[in-house]
């Protein structure tokens, strides 16, 4: 499958809290970043952490303000994120609306599998 | 500093311990078999690779632009590479420069290219420097006593995925008749974090 984005891309990472492990961390959860480099293919850890079938997907490396993460700063933050955490920045809602953003989430990230195990 | 400076807790390593002992119990692993792997991997693991790698970059200007450009095709160059795990992982090297610095965290845990630069130090596993860094990079350095002027941009990078990341930092003036070993020494762990000057 073609990657979804290239350098240069404006993108925003999902707002989802999911009830299991996830590398998404949640600071940047809602953020819009710009694609700043391709970092390869990995199985999506959400997944793989729950041992449920996971095929590599690209991830990439994602720099955001840190005025758009905290509201205020100088700096920039980079961070590396799978695909399925990341949607079209304009087409995505921005951060702090209040929507059902669960329903605009990959499948991949939705809580469609066993919780926990035995 | 506040407790959370404390660094992580015991937990994890009882964890460890134990569950070492239960492999080795049921015949799983052969304890000597592994103290020879780690010992093997942790001999090689040290920041003075790093500091290698920093210091044929300022003597080499092709050899830096290799390293920057894809990190992992230059490191055999050295002798180096980020294998020695399960997979080899992919490795970017961030250049610090008179208007621009870098610094390295993982949000999540404590990612971190072991192999070029040694077990990573307590406080960088740290909930303090952790969540810290990532919101107010300028005091974080403060409080390691690095004053970055105003003018100069900070770029953190929060390595929480596959590839890791270090810095290379910038070749302090008044050292052009210094050869590499001699440069090499001058860099420390904490300037390939991106914490220090060097």
């Amino acid at each position: 499958m073609a990657d979804l984005f290239r350098i240069g891309d404006r993108v925003r990472a999902s707002r989802v809290d999911p009830p299991h492990h996830t590398r998404l961390p949640r600071y940047a959860r809602g953020a819009a970043g710009t694609v700043t480099d391709l970092l390869g293919r990995y199985p999506l850890p959400d997944r793989s952490a729950r041992r449920l079938a996971a095929e590599p997907e690209p991830v990439y490396a994602v720099a955001f303000a840190a005025r758009e993460l905290f509201g205020e700063g100088d700096h920039t933050v980079t961070i590396d994120l799978w695909e399925s955490y990341l949607q079209p920045a304009e087409a995505a809602e921005p951060r702090g609306t209040d929507t059902a953003a669960a329903t605009s989430l990959p499948a991949r990230l939705r809580r469609d599998a066993p919780r926990g195990r035995p | 500093m506040s407790a959370d400076h404390a660094g992580p807790a015991a937990g994890p390593a009882a964890t460890v311990r134990r569950l070492e002992a239960l492999l080795e119990q049921r015949g799983l692993i052969d304890a000597e078999q592994l103290d020879r792997a780690l010992g093997t991997f942790l001999a090689r693991a040290s920041p003075a690779n790093g500091a290698r790698l920093a210091a044929r970059a300022w003597v080499d200007e092709g050899f830096r632009q290799r390293l920057l450009a894809d990190a992992n095709a230059a490191l055999p160059e050295l002798g180096l590479s980020m294998g020695g795990g399960l997979q080899e992982q992919r490795l970017k090297v961030v250049q610090n420069t008179a208007d621009s610095h870098n610094v390295i965290v993982c949000t999540l845990c404590s990612c971190y290219p072991l192999a070029l630069l040694g077990p990573s130090p307590t406080w960088y596993k740290s909930e303090a420097y952790r969540s810290r860094v990532v919101r107010d990079p300028r005091t974080v350095l403060r409080e390691f006593g690095f004053e970055l002027e105003p003018r100069v941009a900070i770029s953190v990078w929060d390595s929480s995925a596959e590839a890791r990341y270090m810095v290379l930092p910038r070749r302090p003036g008044g050292t052009e008749d210094l050869g590499e070993p001699e440069l090499a020494a001058l860099v420390t762990r904490n300037g390939l974090i991106g914490v220090a000057p060097l």
